[in-house]
C-alpha cells in the first residue's frame, strides 16, 4: 500500500497539469485556496465560485449586515456594546444546540429530541449541585453530559441498528425525555434553583478586561500559528497551496475579529455600576466550535459522517461501519445538547418545568439551516451553526427591542427562515437540483 | 479449456461455477479464464447472469458449486473482503462515489492515511495525484473539487483510479460506458486499455458491441446462466456475439478463422 505500485512511467500529457491553477473560466466548485497562487487570483476564483452557487458563509454575513442595518435604523440601542453582548449570550444556547444538530443533519437525519435532552442535561446538573445533594459543579456537569450522551447512544442505536427513521425515534424521544424531565423536577415545586456560582457563571460570568485580552490573544495566537504551519506545510509539500499572502490575510482577519470582539466586550455596558469584560459563554461556544470543527474536518470519523450523508451505500462499500458512525454522531449530538442545556439552566439560574424544548430544538434546526447546513445530509459545518445562531439571536433580540408581540415575532421568525433557505437554494442553484 | 499461448497461467479461472437463488438457477457450470494484461468483455442479454457472475467473483454472492482459481491456486471467496485481499476491485455501475466529497476524499474513503490520528491530507493528495497521472487522467481541473462537479467520464475515471490504487490485479467494470457520450466513452475506453497495458486483468461488462470490439482482447458470452462462448476477440464479430447473446448459438464464421469455441452445456 505504498507509492511503489503507482508506476509513474506513463506520464500524463504535460500540456494540462492535473492540479494546475484554473484560467479565467474557473470551475465553480474548486476551492479557491487550492486553485490560486496569488491573492488577486484567489479573489477571482472565489467570486467565480460564489456565482457558481458555492457561496459559503457569504449569504449569512450579508444577512447579518442587513439585519444590523435594519434594527439599528429602527432602534439605535441595537448596535450598542451592551446589546451586542446580550445578543451573543442569548444566542449561545441556540449556537450550541445547533452545533449538535449539525451532526444529525450531516447524516441526513434529524434529532427532534435535542431540546428536551438539553432539558435533561440542565435538570441533572441542577439537581446534583443543589444543597441537599451537594455535588461539586464539575462532577454534576460530567454526570449530566454522560447521561445526555447515553441518551444519544440509545436513540442512535435504535435508529441505526433497527433501521427506524430518526424522525420517529427522536419524536418519541421528544415526548419521553420531556416526561422524564418532569418526573425529576416533579419531586420539588417544578423549579430547581441553582446556587452554584461556577455553573451560574457559565452564562452570566464575565472575565476581567485584562483577562479578556489575554484569552483572546492566546486564542488568536494558537489559531494563527496553526493556520500558518498548515499552509506552510502544503506550500512545502509541492502540492497546490494557498499563497502566503492569503494566509497572512486570514490571520490578520482573525486578529481583527478578536480585537473587535474584545473591544466591544470591554466597553462599559452597565448603567449603575461598571460592567465590562468578555462573557464566559463566548469561550464555551468557541471551545465547542473548535473541538467539533477539528473532529469533523480532521479525523476519520468526521470524514465518514460526511460520506454517509453524501452516499451511505458508497460508505458501506468502502468498509465504513455505518451503524457505529451513526450512533456516535447521535451521541455527540445529544452530548452537545447537554452542554447547551447546562448553559440554558445557567442563564436562568434555575431549571423549571416551563422549559420549552420544542421551541429550542426548532430554533436550533433553523439556526443550522440558516447557516448553510443541508437538511439532506453531507453539507454543513459547526461554524454554520454558530453563524446561524447569531442570525436567530439578532432577529429575536432586535424584535424584542422593538417590543413586538410574541405573535408577530413568531411570524417574522418563520418568514426569515423560509427566506434564508430560499436564498440558499437559489444561490446554490445547480447543487440543489443535483441533490 | 485451452490456455492462450504465451499468456501462461490465467490470473483468474472459474470452473463449473453454479449459483442459484432458491429455485432460480442463475449460473450453470460457468467456466471462464481471465488472463492478466488483457481486457475480457463479458456480454449477455438482460438476465443472462452477468451481474450475478461478477458478484460471485467479488464475493457478494458466494458460489454454490464449482471452483475458483487465483494465480493457479484454488481459492474460496466468501465476502467482498476476501476478494479485495486477493486484489479484485469492482467498479459498479453506480460508481459508489460520494458527491459531496472531493476526488482525493473519495479515492481514500475507508482507507484514509492518518498522522497522529488526524487525516494526512498532503500524503493522500500526492498519492491520488500520482495515480491519476499514471492513468493519464488529466482532464480534471483540481483533485480537490467535489465529485458532484465532474462529468460522467471523469466520475468513471475517479472510480477506476480508486479501484487501482490498492495493488489490485483484477478490475471488474460494470457497464462503464452505459451513461456516457461519445467523447466520454472514448476517454473511459482509453483508461481501460491503460489498465490492461499496465498488466492488470480487466473484466468489462458491456452491451455495446462497438465498445466490446474496440477494447476487448477476449470475449465471453453468457446466455441464460450458461457460458455459451469464450475466446480471443478475433474469433468473434458483432453478429456472432449477438447470435450467442440472443439464442445461445451461432453458425456464422469470422473470415477463415472457423468457429468460435462454443462450450454451452
Amino acid at each position: 500500500m505504498t507509492d511503489a505500485q503507482l508506476e509513474p512511467e506513463i506520464e500524463g500529457p504535460p500540456e494540462e497539469d492535473l492540479t494546475a491553477a484554473p484560467e479565467e473560466t474557473a470551475v465553480a466548485a474548486v476551492n479557491p485556496a487550492l486553485a490560486a497562487d496569488s491573492l488577486g487570483e484567489y479573489l477571482k476564483v472565489w467570486w467565480a465560485r460564489v456565482r457558481g452557487g458555492e457561496s459559503g458563509v457569504l449569504p449569512v454575513i450579508v444577512g447579518l449586515i442587513l439585519i444590523a442595518v435594519l434594527f439599528q435604523s429602527l432602534n439605535s440601542t441595537f448596535l450598542t456594546a451592551g446589546n451586542l453582548v446580550d445578543l451573543l449570550r442569548q444566542g449561545a444556547v441556540y449556537m450550541l444546540l445547533a452545533m449538535g444538530m449539525v451532526y444529525a443533519l450531516l447524516l441526513g437525519e434529524i434529532d427532534l429530541s435535542a431540546g428536551f435532552v438539553a432539558g435533561i442535561g440542565g435538570t441533572i446538573a441542577a439537581e446534583l449541585v443543589k444543597e441537599s445533594t451537594g455535588w461539586p459543579w464539575w462532577a454534576a456537569c460530567l454526570v449530566a453530559l454522560a447521561a445526555c450522551a447515553a441518551i444519544g447512544v440509545l436513540q442512535g442505536t435504535i435508529i441505526s441498528r433497527l433501521g427506524l427513521p430518526s424522525f420517529v425515534v427522536t419524536l418519541a424521544g421528544f415526548l419521553a425525555w420531556q416526561g422524564v424531565m418532569l418526573f425529576i423536577l416533579g419531586t420539588g415545586e417544578g423549579l430547581v434553583p441553582i446556587s452554584d456560582n461556577t455553573i451560574n457563571n457559565f452564562a452570566n460570568g464575565i472575565l476581567s478586561p485584562a483577562a479578556s485580552w489575554a484569552v483572546m490573544i492566546a486564542i488568536v495566537a494558537v489559531y494563527g500559528v496553526l493556520t500558518w504551519t498548515r499552509d506552510a506545510r502544503r506550500r512545502k509539500s509541492g502540492l497546490v497551496a494557498p499563497p502566503a499572502s492569503l494566509t497572512i490575510v486570514k490571520v490578520v482577519g482573525i486578529v481583527v475579529a478578536g480585537v473587535v470582539v474584545v473591544l466591544i466586550c470591554n466597553t462599559n455596558r452597565g448603567t449603575l455600576t461598571t460592567i465590562k469584560g468578555m462573557p464566559w459563554v463566548i469561550l464555551i461556544v468557541l471551545g465547542v466550535l473548535s473541538l467539533w470543527t477539528f473532529v469533523l474536518a480532521r479525523t476519520r470519523f468526521g470524514r465518514y459522517v460526511y460520506a454517509i450523508g453524501g452516499n451511505p451505500e458508497a460508505a458501506r462499500r468502502a468498509g465504513v461501519n455505518l451503524a457505529r458512525i451513526r450512533t456516535a454522531a447521535f451521541a455527540l449530538c445529544s452530548l452537545t445538547a447537554g452542554i447547551a442545556g447546562i448553559v440554558y439552566a445557567s442563564r436562568l439560574r434555575s431549571v423549571s418545568t416551563n422549559l420549552a424544548g420544542g421551541e429550542l430544538v426548532l430554533y436550533a434546526v433553523a439556526a443550522a439551516v440558516i447557516g448553510g447546513t443541508s437538511l439532506f445530509g453531507g453539507r454543513g459545518r459547526p461554524l454554520d451553526a454558530v453563524l446561524g445562531g447569531i442570525v436567530m439571536a439578532a432577529i429575536s433580540n432586535g424584535m424584542a427591542l422593538q417590543g413586538y408581540s410574541t405573535a408577530t415575532r413568531l411570524v417574522i421568525t418563520g418568514i426569515v427562515l423560509v427566506v434564508a433557505v430560499t436564498i440558499d437554494v437559489v444561490a446554490r442553484g445547480g447543487r440543489a437540483r443535483a441533490r | 479449456m485451452s490456455v492462450d499461448a504465451g499468456a501462461g497461467q490465467p490470473l483468474l479461472r472459474l470452473e463449473a461455477i453454479d449459483k442459484h437463488f432458491g429455485p432460480v438457477q442463475a449460473l450453470t457450470a460457468v467456466d471462464l479464464e481471465v488472463p492478466a494484461g488483457q481486457v475480457t468483455a463479458l456480454c449477455g442479454d438482460n438476465g443472462a447472469g452477468k451481474s450475478v457472475l461478477i458478484k460471485t467473483i467479488s464475493g457478494i454472492h458466494p458460489p454454490d458449486g464449482g471452483q475458483m482459481y487465483w494465480e493457479g491456486q484454488p481459492v474460496h471467496v466468501r465476502t467482498p473482503k476476501d476478494s479485495a485481499a486477493l486484489g479484485i476491485e469492482t467498479v459498479y455501475q453506480d460508481l459508489a462515489l460520494c458527491d459531496n466529497l472531493d476526488i482525493v476524499e473519495n479515492m481514500f474513503l475507508g482507507r484514509e492515511r492518518t498522522r497522529l490520528r488526524t487525516l494526512n491530507e498532503e500524503d493522500m493528495e500526492r498519492s491520488a495525484r500520482d495515480t491519476l497521472k499514471s492513468l493519464a487522467v488529466t482532464t480534471v481541473r483540481s483533485i480537490r473539487q467535489p465529485v458532484a462537479s465532474l462529468s460522467g467520464g471523469q466520475r468513471q475515471s475517479v472510480a477506476v483510479a480508486k479501484a487501482v490504487m490498492w495493488n489490485s490485479k483484477l478490475v471488474i467494470m460494470d457497464e462503464p460506458t452505459a451513461a456516457l457520450g461519445v467523447a466520454q466513452t472514448a476517454m473511459v475506453l482509453n483508461l481501460v486499455r491503460t489498465l490492461a497495458d499496465r498488466g492488470l486483468a480487466v473484466i468489462v461488462i458491456s452491451h455495446n458491441m462497438n465498445d466490446v470490439f474496440e477494447v476487448a482482447d477476449r470475449v465471453a458470452v453468457l446466455h441464460l446462466g450458461h457460458m455459451v462462448a469464450s475466446g480471443p476477440a478475433n474469433e468473434f464479430d458483432r453478429s456472432i456475439v449477438v447470435d450467442y447473446m440472443t439464442s445461445g448459438r451461432s453458425t456464422r464464421a469470422v473470415g477463415g478463422n472457423g468457429h468460435a469455441a462454443g462450450n454451452g452445456s
